[in-house]
């Protein structure tokens, strides 16, 4: 198989309605890794992953996969902060990537409930989707992005508004497929939960990236100002 | 004055009797009319979707216009529908003037606007709402439209079922196009038109309630059959 890894971005701008979102940002993200994004509001992290998933397209600079932006697609998934729920069932939802790519419809259902019963939602399979919690909203779309074993899964801030329980829940299905072998590029402000999930960690602020560090390093001797001041809960400027 | 009761009173009593031209009419009402709804849905359905999706030059004027059709008023569609398959009309040689073929056709003509026009709301609402999702999963342009389709199908049965009450009611263009012919071309509406100019009140009034309870009735089964109102289904 084809690797699409590493990612690299050089001198990307994003440029919205005459408004600078992102600036002059180059990265570069290893084949293997738990990246979390982090940064205040507004500081474009949402942007950055739409971007690099081919969502928003660049006002200069580049993005560069190690294969073709063709073959990059289809290993690439998405997980948005609020899950779109297809009006059909979870089970149904969660196999629907599978026959959007010419899977069988009994063998996109067999692998949609394996995995349906892998991310706790086994018991709901038969519902409609619109009718589960904030939390299996969130199982379903992380089930619906892993069913066809993306190398690479985008995640904008997949435990926002959950409760403990649920956060958890998530992370062990995030840290079940990182450890399986899925890159994984995750936004979020919670710092805890940075410090749990991260290998590395990007700090972005007013669309400028202001660090990309590995996480004990980030955590432990944070070199930027701004990521500082976030991490000690202070309003950042 | 005709009062309504007795045409209540006659509408039973023409069922009652199960009166047999009176259920040839009904027959004949249900055949045009569905004939063109399924038609219609056909082309209206799939083209709201394609404008829902498609991004073209004259988008906005295509949908203005299409909005501007369901206007159409059906006299003058039956006019024309008669000028072209009239003998001396470049679809004369098929013969289908004051024919139930004509009387769909016709319909057809009416009702494609409203149903491609309630289906294009429903699906950009919804492909708002999955853009991102389908866009992410690579999904190719005929996918999209399959699965808008498909989960706008609550909506979309409301466009069809549209189509179908404008349908049903209609008598101005299957007047002109059908003729009224008893036995060939008589539906209810035609019938109550014709009861009317010949001053029997009653009946028209009784063939206007069979006609109520005949939408009623086509609609209420389909919402049964598609499980519209069940908790927490679209």
């Amino acid at each position: 198989m084809t690797t699409i890894l590493p990612l690299v971005l050089e001198n990307v701008t994003v440029r919205k309605r005459d408004k600078t979102i992102l600036k002059d940002i180059s990265l570069n993200f290893a084949p293997v890794g738990f990246t979390i994004v982090m940064g205040p509001n507004g500081s474009g992290k949402t942007t950055l992953l739409r971007l690099m998933h081919g969502l928003e397209r660049p006002r200069g600079g580049s993005v560069k996969w190690s294969s073709s932006e063709r073959e990059a697609r289809p290993q690439q998934a998405f997980v948005f902060q609020t899950p779109v729920m297809m009006r059909r069932s979870v089970i149904d939802n969660i196999a629907y990537p599978q026959i959007a790519h010419g899977v069988s419809r009994a063998t996109s259902s067999s692998k949609a409930a394996d995995w349906a019963d892998n991310v706790g939602l086994a018991h709901v399979k038969s519902i409609e989707a619109t009718n589960l919690s904030g939390g299996e909203r969130q199982k379903l779309a992380i089930a619906r992005a892993l069913i066809n074993q993306p190398e690479l899964v985008f995640l904008d801030e997949p435990t926002t508004n959950l409760d403990g329980k649920s956060t958890r829940e998530i992370e062990g299905i995030l840290q079940k497929a990182f450890n399986g072998g899925t890159r994984i590029i995750m936004t979020t402000h919670d710092i805890g939960q940075a410090k749990r999930l991260a290998t590395d960690v990007v700090f972005i602020n007013r669309g400028e990236l202001c660090e990309h560090s590995p996480a004990e390093e980030f955590f432990g001797a944070t070199q930027s100002s701004a990521a500082r001041a976030y991490l000690n809960g202070d309003i950042v400027e | 004055m005709i009062d309504v009761w007795e045409g209540i009173l006659q509408a039973f009593r023409l069922v009652y009797s199960l009166d047999r031209d009176l259920f040839e009419i009904v027959l004949l009402s249900l055949y045009v009319t569905l004939s063109a709804v399924i038609v219609a849905s056909l082309i209206g359905l799939p083209l709201g979707a394609w404008l829902a999706v498609n991004r073209f030059r004259f988008r906005r004027a295509t949908i203005a216009l299409l909005n501007a059709l369901m206007g159409l008023p059906p006299v003058v569609v039956g006019l024309i529908v008669y000028i072209l398959f009239s003998r001396s009309g470049p679809f004369g040689v098929f013969g289908l003037l004051f024919t139930p073929t004509a009387m769909i056709i016709a319909q057809v003509i009416i009702i494609t606007p409203l149903i491609a026009s309630i289906a294009h709301q429903a699906i950009r609402d919804l492909w708002a709402e999955y853009h991102d999702l389908l866009i992410s999963l690579t999904t190719s342009k005929k996918q999209r439209m399959k699965t808008l389709i498909w989960d706008a199908r609550r909506s979309l049965l409301t466009a069809s079922l549209a189509g179908f009450g404008r349908a049903i009611g209609e008598v101005g263009a299957i007047m002109i196009v059908g003729g009224n012919i008893d036995h060939v071309t008589r539906v209810l509406t035609t019938a109550i038109a014709l009861e009317t100019g010949k001053g029997d009140f009653a009946l028209a009034l009784g063939l206007g309630f069979i006609l109520i309870g005949l939408a009623i009735a086509v609609n209420m089964a389909i919402h049964v059959l598609s499980k519209t109102e069940r908790g927490g289904q679209w």
